[in-house]
């Protein structure tokens, strides 16, 4: 399953990293506390959280995950975009809450292991 | 906690100089100044305030209005309505060490303010921004953001009790551009000088503590 699939199944709104959406995602993580995503998530995850900061795309870039999506129609901050440009990291916006969007991708057959 | 007792706990400690800092609020820091002019203890007008990405933020003010500037930012920012039940009584205080009304906010809450917004509106309120309690994982700006953003203007880094200066030296090498300072965090009178900071100023004032964080004309954050 790639990002793109995600993006459609969901209808979710693409605000960066259009030209990666093919990636491949392997396993999930749901979180906000970015030192816990460091620690715990893996590459390939798609990553679901609230945080809008730049640092998301730090984490995620360092962390090789395939995407960010932002839950409850959070908007990305415009240092985020910018930086998310740069570093062709997708971010995804969906108004879903994040324990539902979870759920979804999890019945879609996207596993928290990875 | 009772602005008079306070006083006395922080004098029997030894401090020179404390710091009000309630959640979010700074309604209860002129009754503390008062206090603390009636019974010889230099006491700082502050606040520490809740980013919208859950990061504390320890201000800290030499003038009362521009505590109180702030904390008009803060309210217009700031959701929600207390529980009492909950989270306990927000009780405000005068010097006398009577409460005098309570606090209807609900102070434990997140603002809607990005982190780097407040550290620049505290500075451009000549006030001190620092990062609360960096070692924990709760509400902290390493916990939260996963590290320290490039180019934050912060005053210093505030680490807990919890974690000796070895260890805070050792974990936080990265960030030894800032001045580490440690606070008690006191929430209650047995806390207060749990944990402090000797600094060499001129005399007790917010504008020297910048300094002294800043290593600027002799002042200087000094090893315990």
């Amino acid at each position: 399953m790639t990002v793109s699939d995600i993006v459609k199944s969901f209808g979710l709104k693409i605000r960066a990293g259009k030209n990666r959406l093919d990636e491949e995602v392997r396993g999930g993580y749901t979180g906000d506390l970015l030192s816990d995503v460091i620690a715990h998530s893996r590459k390939g995850n798609i990553w679901v959280t609230i945080q809008t900061h730049p640092n998301i795309v730090a984490v995620a870039t360092m962390k090789e995950l395939a995407g960010i999506i932002l839950t409850g129609g959070r908007e990305p901050d415009s240092e985020t975009l910018r930086k998310a440009e740069e570093e062709g990291m997708p971010i995804l916006v969906s108004s879903l809450l994040a324990f539902e969007l979870t759920g979804k991708l999890y019945q879609m057959g996207i596993s928290g292991m990875g | 906690m009772r602005p008079r007792a306070l006083v006395n706990q922080a004098k029997a400690r030894g401090l020179d100089m404390i710091a009000i800092c309630d959640h979010n609020s700074a309604e209860n820091t002129a009754a503390f100044i008062s206090a603390g002019d009636a019974g010889g203890l230099k006491v700082l007008p502050g606040m520490e305030v809740t980013s919208k990405e859950e990061i504390h933020l320890i201000a800290l003010f030499d003038a009362q209005e521009n505590c109180a500037a702030l904390q008009n930012l803060i309210y217009q920012n700031l959701p929600g309505e207390n529980v009492e039940e909950v989270f306990g009584p927000q009780t405000v205080v005068n010097e006398r060490d009577e409460a005098v009304g309570v606090n209807r906010r609900m102070l434990i809450g997140a603002t809607l303010l990005p982190f780097e917004q407040i550290v620049s509106v505290i500075h451009s309120l000549e006030g001190v921004a620092i990062a609360s309690h960096i070692d924990r994982q709760a509400f902290s700006l390493v916990g939260q953001l996963g590290f320290i953003p490039e180019g934050i203007p912060l005053d210093g880094l505030e680490i807990s009790p919890r974690t000796s200066k070895e260890e805070a030296k050792s974990r936080f090498h990265s960030y030894q551009h800032y001045s580490f300072v440690w606070f008690s965090d006191a929430h209650c009178l047995e806390d207060i000088g749990k944990s402090t900071t000797p600094f060499l100023l001129k005399e007790t004032t917010s504008k020297e503590v910048k300094m002294a964080l800043h290593g600027e004309e002799g002042r200087r954050v000094m090893e315990a």
